[in-house]
């Protein structure tokens, strides 16, 4: 689904991001990416959805390689992931859901289609009832909501969510991870950037990777790999 | 409705200040641009009326027959710089002169004779108005036995010669020179707009939106903008020539194709202004 290999992304002015990080996300699965700030979680999820291009290594994402890919395929994979931020980055000036249409219209789909898929993926996060409010009048929990409702709405086979309880209370914070365990329920990987090590400790059986400095300092599917093997 | 027309008349809509002040502004600047065509439309006008005085005449020796003069016209007018020839006899140049020279009345009623010569008028093609063909058209007319003298007023016509040019080059250099302003300005304009929309633009590709969607709506804006600046341009253009025309002097305005081609030119600007901004930001980011 996701594969890095020796992936290495050097900045001009600030240096190494990263430096021959190589992991692999499965299908299905939910995946924590964690260190401190600065560690490269979101060089690494940057990375993923093609906004920038490793200056070494390659990084595939469900078929699409960085190797290979030219900038007019990099619209086709962006409709197969579903991304989240920390500051939501919705529209201002559009309902909640005419926030997720858009997801829809750019992509071109049929207009007859729209409307029922949008309010399926509003009652998805549970915010049917307040489909025609603007982001300023939500909460950030509910504009966060808002934002997963956009991630979700083309059927994403994986969901790249950086910092997304980032801006939010405990509560609203509990109430987005339940969503996000739920969306992985349902089948689509999770790669998830956080700092927040409460979060991680609280999703047993979830897969970590851990960053340090843009080197790769623990990866619990190694780990087990390593735990595996018979010891002679 | 398109999503691509939504899309633009809610840019409208959600900057309806921003979209105003960059119509006014394309139209201020295509305004100007306007002021400068009509001074060279007049100016090109007042050249073409002088110019139509541009005329070679071939007075005629006494006695020349007239069967000898309407074949000679005849063979004249087929010259490729000649649009007519006409011969004026000796009766009609007095009558001329009596009704054009009224102050020597009393010369031409105490004559006994006729002293005026014959002559053949020769008119040339509008393209052919200047100082050369004139003079080679009257090489060629002295060339006949029956021509006396030829004249055709070769120090005023090189002067025409010489203002059309000058006329020419500034209309071209000042031309241009106002045109690459007005793209500029039209182009910041745009660029504005694009800028107000960024965060915007960044969430369409998010979600996969191609280059040439996110395009769509903003060359359509910019061609929309041009089009409603180009039309407010010739108002103004139009308000500003009917108050020359009527306080200062007769002047002539653009003609329909002329007005026509001024609004394109607008929405030209708006489009390629927009498609240099969009392309830009795009690449940028």
């Amino acid at each position: 689904m996701i594969k890095f290999t020796d992936v290495s992304k050097e900045y001009p002015k600030s240096g190494f991001a990263l430096k021959n990080v190589s992991f692999h996300v499965n299908k299905g699965e939910f995946a924590f990416l964690t260190g401190h700030s600065g560690a490269g979680k979101s060089t690494a999820l940057r990375l993923t959805y093609l906004a920038e291009h490793p200056t070494s290594g390659e990084v595939r994402v469900s078929g699409f390689s960085t190797a290979r890919v030219g900038a007019r395929e990099v619209p086709r994979l962006r409709r197969r992931i579903g991304i989240v931020f920390q500051d939501f980055r919705l529209l201002e000036d559009r309902t909640a859901e005419e926030n997720v249409a858009f997801a829809l219209e750019v992509t071109g789909a049929r207009r007859p289609t729209i409307g029922p898929r949008v309010m399926r993926v509003l009652t998805q996060v549970g915010l049917a009832g307040r489909a025609n409010q603007y982001p300023r009048e939500l909460s950030g929990g509910e504009q966060q909501r808002v934002a997963l409702a956009r991630a979700l709405v083309n059927d994403p086979l994986v969901l790249l969510a950086d910092e997304p309880t980032g801006n939010l209370d405990e509560r609203a914070t509990r109430g987005i991870i339940q969503l996000l365990r739920d969306i992985n329920a349902s089948g689509t990987a999770v790669l998830m950037a956080t700092h927040d090590l409460d979060i991680v400790r609280g999703l047993d059986g979830a897969h970590l990777i851990e960053l340090q400095h843009g080197e790769l300092v623990y990866d619990s599917a190694e780990d087990a790999a390593d735990r595996e093997e018979p010891i002679a | 409705m398109s999503l691509v027309v939504r899309e633009t008349a809610l840019a409208f809509r959600r900057a309806p200040l921003l979209s105003a002040l960059s119509v006014t502004t394309i139209a201020f600047s295509l305004f100007v641009l306007g002021l400068f065509g009509l001074v060279t439309v007049n100016i090109r006008d007042t050249i073409g009326d002088v110019a139509e005085r541009v005329e070679v005449v071939a007075y005629l020796r006494r006695g020349t027959p007239i069967e000898t003069v309407t074949m000679a016209a005849q063979d004249i007018e087929a010259f490729p710089e000649v649009e007519s020839a006409t011969h004026v006899t000796q009766a009609e140049a007095l009558a001329r002169a009596r009704r054009d020279l009224p102050e020597f009345q009393d010369i031409f009623q105490d004559l006994e004779s006729n002293p005026l010569p014959a002559s053949l008028e020769v008119r040339l093609k509008p393209q052919f108005r200047d100082a050369r063909s004139a003079a080679a058209v009257a090489d060629r007319l002295r060339g006949f036995a029956f021509v006396d003298d030829v004249r055709y007023g070769s120090e005023w016509v090189k002067k025409l010669d010489r203002l059309r040019n000058v006329a020419g080059a500034v209309g071209i250099v000042v031309g241009a020179a106002f045109a690459i302003v007005a793209i500029i300005i039209i182009g910041t304009t745009i660029r504005m707009a694009v800028l107000q929309r960024s965060r915007e633009i960044a969430i369409m590709r998010l979600v996969g939106a191609t280059d040439g969607f996110i395009r769509r709506p903003f060359l359509l804006e910019g061609l929309l903008k041009g089009l409603l600046g180009g039309v407010v341009a010739l108002g103004l253009s139009y308000g500003a020539y009917a108050l020359i025309d009527a306080y200062l002097i007769r002047a002539a305005f653009f003609t329909a194709a002329q007005a026509v081609t001024g609004i394109a030119a607008g929405g030209l600007i708006g489009l390629l202004g927009s498609l240099v901004s969009v392309g830009r930001h795009l690449r940028s980011v």
